[in-house]
């Protein structure tokens, strides 16, 4: 039998930045999410881990808004951003979106320049007055990304010539620069090289005192190396979710110590 | 070193060219070397045929054509066979016309509603939106032809006409000379409502050749849904929209049965859109085949064909042109 967790049981979070209360999913009839009661911990990261089909960017999805893409999905629930229910009829979808920035799986770089990718967002939300502004904003998060130095000379090439792992750091400059509070990563490094996943992994933890960060993986190692907090689902359930050392070092349900063990 | 040592040359040749210089000798090779000429007939038949057709035509107007100056022939505004004036002039301008009327009435709905089709159709619209489309597009041309003469030209003549006339008289491409409803108008309305269906269909076609990753990239960030349209999606399509439209334009400078019905088919050349007008295709399809003792007719009437085959040529050959110019701007 399967129990599901909620969250009051388990190691309290001192300061949550997002809850989800009994969040449910649909996909027509066919239900991807079963209840989930979860808090993600403020400027730190939470790592989401699971067997495939477990429903893992489907909870991603949600707290973003990204999920009402799609056709015929129902979602019922809520999910708190600082308090705030993001599912309100009067919060602007791209308000929460501004907030709760997404890197994708497969680098998504947006047909333009790389200058313009990273403006882009900024363009949108009429951030900035005047060029210069643009300019140095730019400059702050391609560095941020850890990627001015090999881009700054060639601003204006499309961002296609990039190479896939630039692409990726591209769109973490491109996410950040709308000045998100929130990073979401569906398995943002699974499309690269190790050395390019490596470079990722560093910025995250780099940016995890500003952001609060939750990253799906399903590289256990990657998962060890970043995780401050672990949520494990199984069929559409969280099954156990903590500080990770504790669920690491000491998995409370036997599920959750399977998928550790069988994984190593 | 190595490397330059092991260049096989006649693969690089036959890398670069497509052909292959070595002997063939297995019979897998000849097999396959078969293969690729037939493709290659294939592909050169709808060349050749176009070929074809224009020397038959050619020779067939050939009489004509040394008989009259061709600028006579193009630019003669008189069209008396019977007194031995073939001008073609009101008859290219009135295609001219009725094409210009047909696609300007038909792009800007068919742009909106393959964006919204595309873009913000829930997708039980879409699925029943699209079979509905290609059944219009499969209605006969006659079919259209009777319905406006039924239904278009009375409202031109009842509606339009007493409007523009009303609102629009002192602007002459508006002003409403010929009160009969028939005219370059009508015929505009009937083709636009024809070609409609067609461009949707490749428009929508187009709008999803452009990834969901692209879309989502944008919507990520906080734009709005049209925001991504505008930024992101259109100018991906753009070359695409313009060849939808190079494809209804082409649909409708040809299109002859629904036009001659309802365009009036009076050889003068229109200055108004509710003018009467005679494009080529009513021309050579009211004609061909009778009175024919009238010497040069049936060769004026070829050259007519020959005229419109080269006039819808050159207008697909600048479209491509124009559609290759806007790609490699964009991958450059
Ligand atoms: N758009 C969709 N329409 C219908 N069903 C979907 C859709 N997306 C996901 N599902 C279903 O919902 C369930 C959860 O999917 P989800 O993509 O969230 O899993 P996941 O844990 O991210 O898997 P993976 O590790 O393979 O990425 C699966 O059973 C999946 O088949
Ligand atoms: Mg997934």
């Amino acid at each position: 039998m399967l129990h599901s967790y909620s969250a009051p049981q388990q190691g309290q979070i001192m300061d949550s930045h997002i809850q989800v209360k009994n969040l449910n999913v649909y996909y027509g009839k066919q239900q991807a999410l079963k209840n989930i009661n979860i808090e993600i911990p403020k400027n730190q990261i939470t790592v989401i881990m699971g067997p495939s089909g477990c429903g893992k960017t489907t909870l991603l999805k949600s707290l973003n808004r990204f999920l009402e893409l799609n056709d015929g999905t129902q979602i019922d629930g809520e999910v708190l951003v600082d308090g705030q229910n993001i599912y309100d009829r009067d919060v602007d979808v791209t308000e929460v979106r501004k907030v709760v920035g997404l890197l994708a799986q497969r680098p998504s770089p947006l047909p333009m320049s790389i200058y313009d990718n990273v403006v882009y967002g900024m363009n949108i939300h009429r951030m900035k007055s005047d060029r210069k502004e643009y300019k140095a904003a730019v400059r702050h998060y391609l560095e941020i990304a850890g990627l001015w130095e090999e881009v700054h000379k060639r601003l204006h090439d499309p961002a296609t010539s990039l190479s896939i792992g630039q692409q990726q750091r591209l769109c973490l400059a491109r996410g950040l620069a709308v000045e998100p509070e929130i990073i979401l990563g569906d398995e943002p490094t699974s499309a690269l090289d190790p050395i390019s996943s490596q470079n990722i992994e560093s910025r995250l933890i780099e940016l995890k005192q500003q952001y609060t960060t939750v990253i799906v993986t399903h590289t256990l190692r990657q998962a060890k190396r970043l995780a401050d907090y672990v949520i494990y689902m199984y069929l559409g359930e969280v099954i156990e979710a903590g500080p990770a050392k504790e669920v690491f070092g000491n998995p409370q349900h036997e599920r959750t110590r399977a998928y550790l063990e069988g994984q190593i | 070193m190595n490397q330059i040592e092991q260049i096989d040359i006649p693969q690089v040749i036959e890398k670069m060219t497509g052909r292959t210089t070595r002997p063939v000798t297995t019979s897998r090779a000849r097999q396959d070397n078969f293969a690729r000429r037939t493709f290659f007939v294939f592909t050169l038949l709808p060349v050749l045929l176009i070929l074809i057709v224009t020397i038959a035509l050619l020779a067939r107007s050939w009489p004509i054509l040394k008989a009259y100056p061709l600028s006579d022939l193009l630019f003669g505004t008189v069209w008396k066979p019977t007194n031995g004036q073939f001008g073609f002039w009101p008859f290219i301008l009135g295609t001219f016309w009725v094409t210009a009327v047909g696609v300007l009435l038909a792009v800007p709905p068919c742009i909106l509603t393959s964006i919204y089709l595309a873009e913000y159709a829930h997708t039980k619209l879409r699925s029943t939106a699209k079979p509905i489309l290609d059944l219009l597009a499969a209605i006969p041309p006659v079919v259209y032809g009777v319905w406006g003469l039924l239904a278009i030209v009375p409202f031109v003549d009842k509606v339009l006409a007493p409007l523009s006339d009303r609102w629009l008289g002192s602007v002459s491409i508006f002003s409403v000379n010929q009160p009969t409803g028939f005219g370059i108008l009508a015929a505009g309305i009937v083709l636009a409502v024809m070609i409609a269906p067609l461009i949707i269909s490749v428009m929508y076609e187009i709008f999803s050749t452009v990834p969901n990753d692209l879309r989502h990239a944008s919507l990520a960030v906080g734009a709005t849904q049209w925001q991504t349209i505008r930024n992101i999606v259109l100018p991906q399509v753009a070359p695409g929209i313009l060849a939808a439209i190079v494809l209804g334009a082409s649909r409708a400078l040809g299109e002859t049965i629904a036009v001659l019905m309802v365009v009036g088919n009076i050889p003068q050349s229109p200055t108004s859109i509710f003018d009467s007008a005679y494009p080529l295709p009513a021309l050579i399809a009211n004609n061909y085949g009778e009175m024919m003792s009238i010497p040069l007719y049936d060769s004026a009437l070829l050259s007519a064909a020959l005229v419109l085959l080269v006039i819808i040529l050159i207008f697909n050959i600048l479209s491509i042109l124009i559609i290759q110019r806007m790609l490699r701007r964009k991958w450059s």
